[in-house]
């Protein structure tokens, strides 16, 4: 394998586990849980799309032909990620989590 | 009339051919001719199941769209990130409540999922009529402006496609 597709694997290697990492960052310092629900949701989905750039580059040119199922890792992201956010959202507001301070606007009751 | 029943769902049929395509990572006629079964079979299995089968008025549209709405999704990884690693006592986070006009389940669920992936806002609920949509945002500074962008940036194409909505 080439020099330079290896620099490309690794690079995105590197984006999407640098994007996975702020996610846990954020997870961790954001102070209420309606703010930590953002971290998962998206800076995650670049996280593994990242990565699975690097496995269709580094899959499709091992000679066995193109590879892309990959793709379906990140359809079914894209599927499953909002809708999980959504479910935990509605149990927290079900429960009445504390909610930050600086939260501007209220939820309904209903 | 005859053509909708016996192959209910075109679009879907489509899909479900793809992604075998992709599952089995083989272009083989093999795979073609069972991923078209199975995109023929699911559908006329699961009919049942479909309460009123969306219909797409216009697919190029929707293509054009889910492009945006791909673009959108890194732009708002990055902002995330940077809102993430910068200073949490600055950020203005807000429920803010969004008014709906879509009607059909398909195209809500895809506006409440692509509010859930785009800059800063997590759909958190959706009114027992259907009619409002609590959304979450990380970092508002204007709600009415939030508000505004969610209806004109992805609503309205929304509503252009799936034409289901009596506005």
């Amino acid at each position: 394998m080439d020099t330079w597709i290896e620099a490309l694997v690794a690079l995105f290697l590197l984006i999407g586990s640098l994007f996975a990492l702020i996610g846990a960052i954020g997870l961790y310092r954001l102070p209420d849980f309606f703010m930590r629900l953002h971290g998962p949701t998206k800076a995650s989905t670049l996280g593994v799309g990242g990565m699975v750039i690097a496995s269709l580059i580094y899959f499709s040119f091992r000679g066995e032909g193109v590879s892309l199922h990959e793709l379906l890792i990140t359809l079914f992201l894209f599927i499953t990620a909002p809708v999980s956010a959504h479910m935990l959202a509605k149990a927290a507001l079900q429960q009445k989590l504390r909610i930050s301070e600086q939260t501007r606007g209220k939820p309904w009751e209903q | 009339m005859k053509a909708r029943r016996w192959l209910p769902h075109p679009l879907l049929s489509v899909c479900l051919l793809l992604v075998w395509l992709l599952l089995m990572n083989d272009l083989s006629l093999g795979h073609w001719l069972l991923g078209a079964l199975l995109g023929w079979a699911i559908p006329l299995l699961t009919q049942v199941f479909w309460i009123n089968p969306p219909r797409v008025h216009k697919p190029f549209k929707l293509c054009l769209f889910l492009l945006r709405i791909l673009g959108d999704i890194i732009t708002a990884n990055l902002q995330v990130a940077k809102l993430i690693l910068g200073s949490t006592a600055k950020l203005r986070p807000a429920f803010v409540e969004i008014p709906m006009l879509l009607e059909d389940e398909l195209a809500l669920t895809m506006l409440t999922s692509i509010i859930s992936l785009t800059p800063g806002t997590v759909s958190a609920d959706l009114s027992d009529d259907r009619k409002m949509l609590l959304v979450h945002g990380l970092d508002v500074p204007d709600p009415d402006a939030l508000v505004a962008e969610i209806k004109q940036r992805y609503e309205a194409p929304l509503l252009e496609v799936f034409t289901c909505s009596p506005t």
